[in-house]
């Protein structure tokens, strides 16, 4: 017997494979192109090009008291000075780099913890699914930013417990989203043909769902990385972030509120920037997840591909 | 391709007597923005009053897509380039969107291929039967009256006690009825149909037919009736039009075209339907249809035709060819050939010993039996077929065995030893040697995987082997599922059905098993594709020497691979032997009936098959 012709054409082919080796950025990829992608990434892409810049090309210290507290905008001081007479901008500048790095870091943690527990519960079933999912459940019932505040404030402001509790804060949305995934996912016949043989739990989770959870994996850790960045410059604006002089964004906002009718800029500079990253990573993630289950997947149209088979008879 | 031939599609003994009620003319459509691609091109013909015309193709043949243009419709990402849809006299395709809706239920209706989903669960039936009438007013004065005439049309017993009832409170044909008589209300002139009776049991399909056929000779209704199911279509409809790839290849009365096909395609088409009758190899076609849209130059047949000569490289016309229309350079000669002769299915000895005993299993999900006192055997170097309709507990039988159900009693005992219940607290070595092939290829193969890491996976588990080697088996036993080591870097989304299921029995054989379960593992596949995997699983069941329970819902499948049978039915072992005795000899009255039940190719027109 012959070998029958392969199914498609080479460059389909080979397009098609390239995207699904690398799935993940392929989808970012693609979402970029979008007129939705294009925006979001515009504008976060501003606020971290300023966050990572900014302390090198800052004028200024930004500890420094160097005039007169709430001074307006002048050609020496772009932006004013602060409630302590410090350079707003330099303040700005160097101020962003820590909560893009810390909620980068709280999202990544809380995204592990999140998965590797929603994954879990849905594969194992029973009692480990009960134990992981009504912990999500306490979890939940309290607000993310009171559950971090309590963290913070047992522990004090410290740096990894910040990063640590915002983190905790977001496993359980994580665990729920992933875990419905999974559950569709594992009652596949792929899953139980590798079950078949013999494979242990945890492999077949890492090596035949895993995979399979990339768009939800992506899609929740876009959305979860617009939150970390809210919470984080929440706590700062409590009080319970990095604490003073240290520049943060979010503590800016609060400690020059009482002069605002002065000068503006000392709230509005770090509010306008956390807006901005906050709307353009959402946007950018909304990007992603539409590309991701098709909404605009007008590049390829798989649209009459056989493959849909029985339902396209 | 030249537009005289074109022009007149039909052939002189096909042109019906009756008034034309439906001629379709030259239609063509395309991708949307690419008029290049065709994914349905050169499609003619013509459906008189009272007359039912098949539309029969496999999966992408495009049958459906015409069916939908019929109304005036292209799905989404398509477009109707060309061509005409004549609906008493008047071209649909000429019309407005506005006028075109106007036209649906009133003039022509569709039946759907899936009840449950096409009926609203949320509203009662009267309310779901009016509407259809309530959106043409003037077109049915009483409608209480009328809604009791088409009940009792189309044969809803209980009537009007139906029609306070919510869609699940009604059985799948009850569903299909309802459906039908929405079609019917506004009395069109056209009905299209597309594979009503799928989801349907045997019996109640027939019934469904009946109806159908019934009421479009009695109100001179002409019907297009779409079906991958030729022996369905063979009992049902007066004429045939084979689609592939978009294009009619055969047209014509249906005794003439499937009583003496023509087009290699049919013949090819009604030699892979199985016959519970005839104990032969099933010839099914190799290869894949082209896939929509990328419709190869000449011929779109001659890649998988064994009568392929050097002027297939051009499109052939529709010519006419003993009283049919017939797409094929060597029509004529075919026509002289008659029918290919049929190979017997080579004898086999069976000594060696039991390789699977199943003893006394009672199976239970829950508290609830499914499966009482079972018990078989299946012998080296035989097939055993499992074969009852959908609830008789055969694919439970099945997963009992492999060890993915567990709460059982009774026993298993697999070359001497008992096999636990529960894949987990099997051996290794046990779990390498029975393995299992899923029903449906769509779903049993990781989509985020390569075939070549699908087929690696249990090599690397159950062996202990260098890089090269590993390679060396995925290759050999690619081969001998017929795919080439161009496969191994590909996605199971670039394959189609019949290439996933080879990939399939690929990753069972590779781990060299002695017992394979093949859980209904043609369902989900055409009947031309179901043949070639049959036949594969017969020939490398007898050159490996594998002992095999092949479960099936279809009787006529068994004759073509199993040596003994087993009938089930209600969890319940009704009958046992040797396939020559059951088959021919079917004593258990249940046995009878699905003897009867399984749809035989009728070339007799006007009897239901």
């Amino acid at each position: 017997m012959d070998a029958p012709a392969p199914a498609s054409s080479d460059a389909e082919g080979i397009a098609r494979t390239r995207m699904r080796r690398h799935q993940f950025l392929y989808n970012l990829g693609r979402a970029a192109r979008t007129p939705r992608g294009k925006i979001g990434l515009v504008l976060a892409g501003f606020v971290v090009l300023v966050a990572v810049i900014g302390p090198f090309v800052a004028p200024d210290s930004s500890s420094a008291f160097i005039t007169i507290p709430y001074s307006q905008p002048s050609a020496a001081n772009l932006l004013g000075a602060d409630t302590l007479g410090r350079d707003v901008l330099s303040r700005v500048l160097s101020g962003g780099w820590q909560l893009i790095l810390m909620a980068l870091a709280a999202t990544a943690f809380g995204v592990i913890v999140g998965g590797i527990a929603g994954v879990s519960a849905a594969y194992l079933r029973g009692k480990p699914d009960g134990f992981i999912m009504r912990t999500v459940d306490v979890i939940l019932a309290f607000p993310q930013l009171v559950f971090a505040l309590l963290l913070v404030s047992i522990i004090g402001p410290k740096v990894w417990i910040i990063v640590l509790a915002v983190g905790i804060s977001h496993a359980p949305q994580v665990a729920r989203v992933l875990r419905s995934a999974t559950l569709d996912i594992s009652e596949r016949d792929f899953v139980k043909a590798v079950e078949l043989e013999g494979v242990s739990p945890s492999r077949v989770m890492a090596r035949e769902i895993l995979p399979n959870l990339v768009t939800p994996l992506t899609v929740e850790s876009g959305l979860r990385l617009t939150y970390s960045i809210v919470i984080m410059a929440g706590l700062s604006f409590l009080g319970f972030g990095i604490p003073p002089p240290a520049p943060t964004w979010g503590f800016m906002i609060s400690e020059n509120l009482i002069g605002l009718s002065s000068n503006i800029w000392g709230v509005a500079a770090p509010a306008i920037l956390i807006a901005l990253l906050t709307i353009g990573t959402n946007t950018f993630t909304d990007a992603v997840a539409r590309v991701s289950i098709g909404i605009e997947a007008r590049e390829q149209l798989p649209l009459l591909a056989p493959d849909i088979g029985i339902v396209a008879s | 391709m030249t537009g005289e031939q074109l022009a007149a599609p039909t052939v002189p003994d096909f042109a019906p007597t009756a008034p034309v009620r439906l001629s379709v003319r030259d239609l063509r459509i395309c991708l949307e923005g690419d008029t290049q691609s065709d994914v349905v091109d050169e499609v003619s013909f013509d459906v008189a009053a009272g007359e039912v015309l098949g539309l029969v193709g496999e999966s992408g043949s495009g049958k459906t897509t015409v069916a939908l243009a019929l109304l005036g419709h292209a799905r989404r990402g398509l477009t109707i380039t060309s061509g005409a849809i004549l609906l008493d006299g008047l071209d649909l395709l000429g019309l407005s969107h506005q006028e075109v809706r106007a036209l649906r239920g009133l003039k022509v209706a569709y039946v759907p291929q899936d009840p449950a989903s096409a009926l609203n669960p949320a509203l009662r039936i009267d309310t779901q039967l009016e509407e259809g009438m309530k959106a043409h007013p003037g077109a049915v004065n009483d409608i209480p009256g009328r809604l009791a005439e088409v009940l009792e049309e189309v044969r809803l017993s209980a009537g009007l006690g139906h029609l306070r009832r919510y869609p699940h409170q009604m059985s799948g044909g009850q569903q299909q009825r309802v459906a039908l008589a929405m079609a019917f209300s506004c009395r069109p002139s056209l009905i299209v149909l597309d594979e009503p009776t799928t989801g349907l049991d045997v019996t109640t399909q027939r019934h469904v037919l009946d109806t159908v056929r019934n009421l479009c000779t009695a109100y001179g209704v002409a019907a297009v009736y779409v079906s991958h199911d030729l022996a369905v279509v063979g009992g049902l409809v007066s004429s045939v039009a084979v689609m592939y790839s978009g294009r009619i290849v055969e047209i014509g009365r249906t005794d003439k075209v499937f009583g003496s096909p023509v087009h290699p395609y049919t013949r090819g088409l009604l030699a892979a339907i199985p016959s519970p009758e005839r104990s032969e190899l099933l010839r099914g076609i190799e290869g894949q249809p082209p896939r929509p849209g990328r419709r190869p130059a000449g011929c779109s047949f001659a890649p998988r035709c064994e009568l392929r000569v050097a002027g297939c490289a051009e499109s052939p016309p529709l010519i006419s060819v003993a009283d049919r229309g017939v797409r094929c350079w060597r029509a004529s000669e075919v026509v002289t050939r008659g029918a290919d002769p049929s190979q017997p299915i080579p004898d086999r000895d069976m000594t060696g010993g039991t390789v699977l005993d199943v003893a006394n299993l009672t199976v239970s999900y829950g508290r609830t039996p499914v499966l009482h006192d079972i018990s078989l055997r299946v012998p080296a170097d035989c097939c055993v077929a499992v074969v009852g309709e959908s609830g008789s507990g055969k694919t439970t039988l099945a997963r009992t065995i492999v060890g993915l159900h567990t709460n059982f009693e009774g026993s298993l005992t697999f070359r001497g030893a008992p096999l636990a219940p529960g894949m987990r607290k099997r051996p290794k070595e046990s779990l390498r040697r029975v393995q299992y092939i899923f029903q449906n290829p769509y779903t049993s193969l990781n989509p985020r995987k390569t075939i070549g890491q699908i087929i690696s996976q249990p090599l690397e588990h159950f062996f202990d082997l260098s890089r090269s080697e590993r390679d060396e088996r995925i290759s050999a036993v690619l081969k001998d599922a017929s795919l080439s080591d161009e496969f191994i870097p590909r996605y199971p989304d670039q394959l189609s059905g019949g290439e996933r299921q080879r990939v399939a029995i690929a990753r069972a054989l590779v781990v060299e098993p002695e017992l394979l379960v093949c859980d209904e593992v043609t369902s989900a596949l055409d009947v031309s594709v179901q043949a070639v995997i049959v036949e594969l699983l017969r020939r490398l069941q007898s050159e490996r020497h594998l002992a095999m329970v092949f479960i099936t819902h279809n009787l006529a499948l068994v004759r073509s691979i199993a040596q003994s049978v087993v009938v089930l039915s209600d969890g319940t072992i009704v009958e046992t032997g040797s396939v020559e005795d059951v088959l021919e000899r079917p004593q258990d009255p249940y046995t009878v009936r699905l003897m009867e039940d399984v749809p035989k190719l009728s070339v007799a027109t006007g009897s239901p098959a």
